[in-house]
């Protein structure tokens, strides 16, 4: 599949941005602290410049009003209708923080489920295409809620460094949940290279009943939109490369630096924040590219009609 | 809505294609072109028309396969692989996968004929329906920004202006070898019916779940190509006269 740059940005920043705003729904950061106050604004921003971004793909973005429509059938259409749903609890949750320095559990809780019902209708986009074999599995989902959680804690981690009153826990549970969300990436990994995809050359043509089927002649000359859009795939090398880099990236290097920061018994304020604030940027850099691998990695079965 | 039809359609309207017939002219994919740019909805646009990098939108396309038996050989025209041309454009799926993902409603399975169709005005050109499609059946219009697919000549098939005969999708009435062919599949006595039910009709990718409306018939058994070949090159089976000379020209 296409590596849309709209969509990776889309999915990663919203994915970043429920994420801290589940978490700040929960109350954990100090509501009166500046840097609270700035983390709820980077939520709404980050949600807000994924969906901006989400429309720029789109043929005809000013009817994106009808995407509200069909929440009864289409997935896409709960993701719009959650997603301004979602806006109500943690507008009210970023004022009262704000304005008045203070947390108000009841739309804390709501915003945070809302966050995560959110993360889960845009996977299920994926999850739910028979047609990507790569997708179509509830790993899907359950690695996108866990990125988006631990993307959120480690950027709550630092907010709340910056904060001052650093809470304890935030840092062990932000190891936690980027350990929980690489280890279901592994079982989505290793799902894609031990299962065969649903669909063959020989079943797409039904030609199987006589024997093995190669393409002999495409349609036309030059590409057309279905392998524009769904012709991409990355090269098998590049591909476990690229893994490393992201795991490495968003993985093993900010769990390193959050953990050294929280068990080094309180280092420097300072230094609290550095780490956490380039363990934040290093696991928005390996998620995108986990992202990029998501689409690049993903095989179409239309591609069984054009030899690829 | 984009919701299915919750019953049964009373008609299923569609293809079934010949691959046993199909001589690849690609006939189909231009009368479709002409046909469908100047009919429903937007026209199907090109681009750089005139450039290097030439591509644009069409509904139907014909891929060519080369098969291969298993254990035959593949040496050129003499090899055991046989061509087969494959025309390719929407199935109307009975559980038509394009229709539940669209979020706007403009993707629809209509409920009288099963014909599935896309209303231009509310498309957002996502793309997440060609998305959903394992076949390949929908493009996006780079021009226009909306997603085009077969409608089954749905401004031909009911036109009571066309003579009789023209009431057909177009890439039918123009098939010079007439490897296509359109009816109403719930109807078992009708043309298609009767064809798919001779032939065993097969349908595309049953794995997907989406139960493809249109069939397609297969390619008719072939001689291995060794059985075939002149007396001259292969004398196993040779007897009488033919028999003699062969052992005696052996002796020379």
């Amino acid at each position: 599949m296409h590596p849309a740059p709209s969509i990776i940005l889309f999915t990663t920043l919203s994915g970043l941005g429920y994420g801290l705003a589940a978490v700040l729904g929960f109350g954990l950061l100090d509501p009166s602290a500046t840097a609270t106050k700035l983390a709820h604004v980077l939520a709404l921003a980050l949600i807000a410049g994924g969906l901006i971004s989400s429309t720029l793909h789109l043929g005809n973005p000013q009817r994106a009003w009808r995407a509200f429509s069909q929440w009864r059938s289409s997935w896409l259409s709960r993701e719009g209708v959650m997603a301004v749903l979602t806006f109500v609890p943690l507008g009210i949750n970023a004022i009262a923080s704000v304005w008045s320095g203070r947390y108000l559990p009841l739309p804390g809780m709501l915003g945070a489920v809302f966050c995560g019902v959110t993360v889960f209708c845009t996977a299920m986009i994926y999850a739910s295409l028979k047609s990507v074999h790569a997708w179509n599995t509830e790993w899907t989902p359950v690695s996108y809620l866990l990125f988006a959680l631990a993307g959120g804690l480690v950027l709550a981690s630092f907010f709340s460094a910056l904060g001052g009153n650093a809470h304890p826990m935030l840092p062990f549970l932000a190891v936690i949940a980027i350990g929980a969300a690489w280890l279901s990436k592994a079982y989505w990994w290793a799902r894609l290279g031990a299962t065969a995809a649903l669909s063959t050359s020989e079943s797409a043509t039904g030609l199987g009943f006589i024997g093995k089927v190669r393409l002999f002649e495409p349609p036309h000359m030059n590409g057309n939109y279905l392998t524009r859009e769904m012709g991409f795939r990355v090269a098998r090398k590049h591909a476990a490369r690229l893994r490393q880099i992201a795991v490495i990236s968003g993985g093993v290097l900010p769990a390193l630096l959050l953990a050294v920061a929280a068990l080094s018994g309180g280092p420097s304020a300072a230094l609290a924040v550095a780490m956490s604030g380039v363990a934040a940027l290093l696991v928005f850099g390996g998620t995108l590219v986990e992202r990029w691998l998501f689409f690049a990695e993903a095989r179409h079965a239309v591609m069984n009609y054009y030899g690829s | 809505m984009t919701m299915l039809p919750s019953l049964p359609t009373p008609k299923k309207l569609g293809l079934v294609i010949d691959l046993d017939v199909c001589v690849g002219c690609h006939a189909c994919v231009i009368s479709c072109k002409e046909w469908n740019t100047g009919g429903y909805g937007a026209a199907l646009s090109d681009q750089d028309p005139y450039g290097s990098d030439v591509s644009g939108t069409f509904l139907n396309r014909i891929h060519t396969f080369e098969v291969t038996p298993d254990g035959g050989e593949v040496v050129g025209e003499a090899g055991d692989a046989r061509i087969v041309h494959f025309p390719k454009s929407c199935l109307h799926c009975e559980d038509a996968p394009c229709v539940t993902v669209c979020p706007t409603g403009a993707s629809y399975k209509r409920s009288s004929d099963g014909i599935v169709l896309v209303d231009e005005d509310k498309c957002i050109g996502c793309g997440l329906c060609a998305w959903a499609c394992p076949y390949g059946a929908r493009e996006m219009d780079l021009a226009a920004g909306v997603m085009k697919k077969c409608t089954l000549c749905v401004d031909r098939i009911y036109n009571e202006t066309l003579a009789e005969i023209d009431r057909v999708p177009s890439c039918v009435r123009t098939c010079p070898a007439n490897a296509r062919h359109y009816g109403d599949f719930a109807d078992p006595a009708s043309n298609v019916s009767i064809m798919v039910a001779e032939r065993g009709g097969i349908a595309l990718m049953p794995e997907q779940g989406t139960r493809p409306v249109n069939k397609y018939l297969p390619p008719r058994p072939r001689k291995p190509l060794a059985s075939t070949l002149p007396l001259a090159e292969n004398t196993d089976g040779a007897k009488g006269f033919f028999a003699w000379l062969d052992g005696m020209l052996d002796r020379i």
